[in-house]
C-alpha cells in the first residue's frame, strides 16, 4: 500500500490502487489521472448506445428504402455535390475539434479558441447545407408524409442534424466556460468529451453518407 | 492487478478514450490528426468517385462503398479517437465491440425478418383484387 492508495478512501481506493504506482505521481495528480479515465469511459458507453440509436434508425430506413408509394426515390432527390460540401465541412471540422482538443490540453488559447471557431462555423455550414436540403424537399412536395422510404430519411438524417445542432451549442459554452474559468481540471474533462461527442458524429456521417446517399444514388 | 507486471509502462493502467498514450508533445498530436484527415479524405473521395465511373462492376457499388465506409470509421476510431489495441485501451474496445455486436443484431436482424416478410405477404394487387 502506498501512501496515495491509503489516502484515496472517499473516492474509490479501485481507481486510486492502478495508478498510484505509477513514478512521480503526487496523491492529488493520481485522482485527477483516475477521474479524467472514468469520465471519459463513462461518456463513451453512452456514445456507443448513441450509435445503438442511430444503428436503430438505420434499420427502419433500410428496410423501408424502397417503399416509396409511387413517389420520387433517392436519386430523383439527393443532389451529390452538396452532400460531398457537407463532408467536406464535417470532416474537416472534425479535424479542427482534435487540434482544440490539443490546443486546451497544452493550455495554449490561440490555437484552442481558434481551431474551436473553425469547427463552429463548419459545423454551422453543414447544418445550414442540410436544412436548405431539407426545405428544398418539402418544396418539391417529398416531405417526411410522402412514403415510408422519406419518413424514414428524415427520420436518420434529422436526428444526425439534431445530434450536430446540440453539438454547436455544447461548442460554444466549452468556449466560454474556458474563457470564464480557465483550463481547470474539470473543463479539460468536459473537453474530452465534447471532442469524442464530436468525432463520433462524423463517424456516423460516414456510415450516412455512404450507405444513405451515394447506395441511394446507385440504386 | 497491475504491480505483477514489471514493465514501467504497463503500470500506467487504463487510458481514457480519446486521449493518446504519450502525446503531451503537440506536434506529435498534431501529426496523428492530420494523418487521420488525408487517410479520410482519400477514402471519402473514393468513395463519391466510384459511384460515378465504371471502374467498379455496378451491381457491386453498394458492397464497394459498405467496405469503403467500414474502412474510413476505422481511420476515424484509429487517428481521431485514438483506439489502439494496447493493453490500456482494452476496456474502451470491449465498450465498441459490445456495442457493435448489437449494432450487428439490430441492423442485420432487422433486414433478415422484414425480408422474410415481405417474400410472404401477398402482392399488393391482389390484395387489392381481394377487397373490392
Amino acid at each position: 500500500m502506498t501512501a496515495a492508495q491509503a489516502a484515496l478512501p472517499a473516492h474509490g481506493a479501485s481507481h486510486g490502487q492502478q495508478h498510484s504506482h505509477a513514478a512521480g505521481l503526487s496523491e492529488h495528480e493520481a485522482h485527477a489521472f483516475s477521474q479524467r479515465i472514468v469520465v471519459a469511459y463513462g461518456f463513451w458507453i453512452f456514445l456507443i448506445s448513441d450509435i445503438i440509436l442511430f444503428s436503430a434508425f438505420f434499420a427502419t430506413y433500410a428496410v423501408l428504402s424502397d417503399s416509396t408509394a409511387g413517389g420520387p426515390a433517392g436519386r430523383d432527390l439527393f443532389d451529390m455535390r452538396l452532400v460531398a460540401i457537407e463532408t467536406a465541412c464535417l470532416l474537416t471540422s472534425s479535424l479542427f475539434c482534435g487540434l482544440a482538443g490539443i490546443g486546451a490540453q497544452a493550455r495554449n488559447s490561440r490555437l484552442f479558441h481558434g481551431a474551436m471557431a473553425v469547427t463552429f462555423v463548419l459545423g454551422a455550414a453543414f447544418l445550414a447545407i442540410e436544412l436548405h436540403e431539407f426545405a428544398d424537399m418539402i418544396e418539391k412536395g417529398a416531405g417526411p408524409t410522402r412514403s415510408g422510404f422519406l419518413s424514414a430519411f428524415f427520420a436518420l438524417i434529422g436526428c444526425h442534424g439534431l445530434h450536430v445542432a446540440a453539438g454547436l451549442l455544447w461548442l460554444l459554452t466549452m468556449m466560454a466556460q474556458v474563457v470564464a474559468k480557465g483550463y481547470r481540471e474539470d473543463i479539460l474533462r468536459r473537453m474530452l468529451c465534447f471532442a469524442l461527442f464530436w468525432h463520433t458524429l462524423d463517424i456516423i456521417w460516414v456510415g450516412l453518407f455512404s450507405l444513405v446517399y451515394l447506395v441511394g444514388m446507385t440504386a | 492487478m497491475s504491480n505483477i507486471k514489471p514493465s514501467s509502462e504497463s503500470q500506467r493502467g487504463d487510458v481514457a478514450p480519446g486521449d493518446e498514450q504519450g502525446a503531451d508533445d503537440v506536434g506529435r498530436g498534431v501529426r496523428g490528426y492530420l494523418i487521420g484527415f488525408v487517410l479520410a479524405a482519400g477514402l471519402t473521395a473514393v468513395s463519391f468517385y466510384i459511384t460515378r465511373s465504371t471502374l467498379v462492376w455496378t451491381p457491386s457499388i453498394p458492397i464497394a462503398l459498405s467496405v469503403l465506409a467500414v474502412a474510413q470509421m476505422g481511420v476515424h476510431l484509429v487517428f481521431f479517437l485514438h483506439m489502439t489495441s494496447g493493453p490500456d485501451n482494452v476496456n474502451n474496445l470491449m465498450a465498441l465491440a459490445f456495442g457493435l455486436l448489437i449494432v450487428m443484431l439490430v441492423v442485420f436482424g432487422s433486414l433478415w425478418i422484414m425480408s422474410h416478410l415481405n417474400h410472404n405477404m401477398i402482392p399488393m394487387e391482389k390484395l387489392m383484387q381481394m377487397q373490392r
